[in-house]
């Protein structure tokens, strides 16, 4: 990697280690940030272009560019690959480690060894995934879901991508371990509880989540290890066992799973609209609640995964109604941003509008998911493209479109320089355009019976599919042009000072870049984080 | 963290009472699976199970001798995971 041009400068320059081993040894918060934020990024490309490779096979019924076999191979590592690898670690792992230790006024996380060693387990997980997808029987076939009893039977390489995913598990808790400390112990003197930066209280959450929730899954996915290996009949009714215990243990995992991945996003919405629209933000308490309350109700809904597994009907209707409660936290966010911009003076910079399309993309998202949240309507388009369309909505509409805005947002903070706006409101406006004209096709076509997971499709799905298709193709032009531009403007655009947003957080009251340490003496906090009278002093 | 917390030290004896305890139940769980106790053998494994981790937790994890904070965040995770299970018991109930 190489340095900016103001490397002399914060924490690109002063360290003990020189070369590689600065930053794959490094226990400076900001060099394990930039350390996953860099990791995270690879696998995304990596699963965009597997995604675009199924819309390609889509394009046209029949097979277009590969058969049935590899279609499932490639849903599969394109799921897995965006879930385990991008999505999760995304927005906590990398900008969590980067600005969550500076805005609560700390010099760096409570546990800076355990950081990088969680960056450590991370890429091992990932080198074991990958290792999965050349040996064995070739790459996993069963969808991210691993479901038994296929995923127990298949001839592909199952067994070593559940231990991958596990392993992955112990750098999520730790991570998880790492801020739920570092909140408690290492604010500054005036951090209050009701002073932290709302994308501190929603990581606080989300920290909660991925420790209690994440040794669900990699127990169960060892069983599915064990079952595989040794036959222990656990998911096998043959044997006495239950093949719906595998979709409630994976599910109590994976559906506060998306709120590991949601929250965050979250956070940084809550962040960027205010300093965009230049004005407190509206409802902090509430907003700060509601992320507790997401992460507490989100934990016990993951049952409405399930409405067609033959699971009891008593059971149906307890999770379908605790879905709809979840409900609730989650539009308390929505109506406090909007209301945050009434009477703004709104600015429309790219952060900005990532973050209003967020909310756009994101309420698309959660409201088809009430449709699938009634039980009635889901059996309809239950496992049908409509799933697919909603759950690309929230995470990538949702999630992916705040990673790209706290990219605008909070990189130039870090590199000292930062992107040309034009062409990064081109990208933009590429994007969204594109990602609706995909997801929204795949909407319709799921509404009107085109199930998910199959590699080809009746003839009257045809000219939807090719709309979505090029759909693709423009959202891949639009990231493209973003990429570009952000990390040119990184490297060699224009200089950026202390506060280019004039955002009231601590991390915009110190140095560009940071310093190593952060803060040069210890902050003592006076003022809110909204509180733009204080913008650029702790 | 009070000092005496952080300083406890089990004796050895104590630890090998525990261990030799642990052993006992084990024992016990073998033997109860040949008496003719129908559906209860798993409530009586079961509990087993449970005096066997108290003792783990308290002993050899060192709980009984730990600060309140400690002692809420295991209760924390056990509060959790009995939500977990007994959710499942919504489907596994009324099947
Ligand atoms: C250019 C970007 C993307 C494209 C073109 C794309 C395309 C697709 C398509 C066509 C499917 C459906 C396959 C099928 O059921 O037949 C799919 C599945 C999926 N995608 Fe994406 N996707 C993209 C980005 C993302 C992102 C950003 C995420 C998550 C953060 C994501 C997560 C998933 C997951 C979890 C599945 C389900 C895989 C399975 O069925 O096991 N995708 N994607």
């Amino acid at each position: 990697m190489s340095l900016p041009a103001t490397s002399s400068d914060g924490f690109w320059s002063d360290t003990g280690k020189t070369g590689i081993a600065s930053w794959i040894f490094s226990t400076d918060h900001k060099r394990i940030g930039l350390l996953y934020l860099y990791s995270v990024l690879g696998f995304f490309l990596v699963g965009v272009l597997l995604g675009v490779l199924l819309r390609l096979e889509l394009m046209a019924p029949g097979r277009t560019i590969m058969g049935p076999q590899t279609y499932n191979a490639t849903f599969t590592v394109h799921g897995v690959v965006m879930i385990f690898l991008f999505i999760i670690p995304s927005i906590p792992a990398s900008f969590g480690n980067l600005v969550m230790p500076i805005q609560i006024g700390a010099r760096d996380v409570a546990f800076p060894r355990l950081n990088l060693f969680s960056w450590w387990l991370y890429v091992i997980g990932a080198v074991i995934v990958l290792t999965a997808l050349f040996t064995g029987g070739g790459p996993p076939d069963t969808g991210w879901t691993f479901y038994v009893p296929f995923s127990a039977k298949t001839g592909t390489n199952v067994s070593l991508a559940v231990l991958g995913v596990f392993v992955l598990g112990f750098s999520s808790i730790l991570t998880g371990i790492n801020f739920v400390t570092t909140i408690h112990r290492l604010r500054a003197e005036g951090m209050t509880w009701g002073r932290l930066p709302l994308f501190v209280w929603s990581l606080y959450a989300t920290a909660w989540v991925q420790i209690l929730a994440t040794p669900i899954i990699a127990i169960t996915l060892v069983l599915v290890f064990v079952e595989r290996v040794v036959g222990t009949g656990l998911f096998d009714p043959s044997r006495g066992g239950d093949p719906i215990m595998f979709q409630h243990l994976f599910w109590i995992y994976s559906h506060p799973a998306v709120y590991i991945m949601i929250l965050p996003a979250m956070g940084v919405i809550s962040e960027i609209i205010p300093v965009f629209s230049r004005k407190p933000i509206f409802g902090y308490k509430m907003i700060a609640f509601s992320s507790l309350a997401i992460a507490a109700a989100g934990s016990v809904v993951w049952g409405h995964h399930m409405y067609t597994s033959g699971m009891s009907d008593t059971a149906i209707l307890v999770f379908s109604f605790l879905t709809f409660i979840v409900a609730i936290p989650s539009a308390i966010k929505v109506f406090n941003w909007v209301s945050t911009l009434y009477k703004g003076s709104i600015s429309l910079e790219a952060p900005m509008l990532f973050a209003l399309s967020f909310v756009l993309l994101f309420s698309i998202g959660g409201l088809s998911g009430l449709v699938l949240g009634a039980a009635a309507t889901d059996i309809h388009v239950h496992d049908t493209h409509f799933v697919v369309g909603h759950f690309h909505y929230v995470m990538f509409g949702g999630t992916g479109f705040a990673f790209f805005g706290a990219l605008h947002y909070w990189l130039p903070k870090f590199y000292g320089r930062r992107y040309a706006e034009k062409p990064a409101l081109v990208a933009w406006a590429l994007m969204f355009v594109g990602f609706n004209i995909m997801y929204f096709t795949m909407q319709v076509l799921g509404i009107r019976g085109m199930p998910r997971r199959y590699y080809d499709y009746l003839p009257e799905f045809a000219r939807l599919n090719l709309v979505a298709t090029i759909g693709s193709w423009i959202l891949v032009l639009g990231l493209i042009i973003l990429l570009v531009n952000l990390f040119r403007g990184l490297f060699r655009g224009e200089a950026v000072g202390a506060n280019p947003w004039g955002g009231a957080t601590l991390e915009w009251s110190i140095p560009t870049p940071p310093p190593t340490e952060n803060f040069e003496e210890d902050p003592v906090v006076t003022h809110g984080p909204y509180d733009f009278k204080g913008a650029g002093k702790p | 963290m009070s000092t005496e917390a952080a300083h406890h030290i089990l004796s050895y004896r104590k630890l090998t009472a525990i261990w030799g305890a642990l052993l006992v139940l084990t024992a016990l769980t073998v033997l109860i699976t040949r008496a003719e106790l129908g559906a209860l053998k798993v409530w009586a494994a079961l509990a087993i199970a449970s005096v066997k981790s108290g003792l783990v937790i308290a002993f050899f994890m060192h709980m009984k001798y730990e600060s309140r904070p400690f002692r809420i965040i295991l209760f924390v995770a056990l509060v959790t995971l009995a939500i977990f299970i007994g959710f499942t018991f919504f489907d596994v109930l009324y099947r």
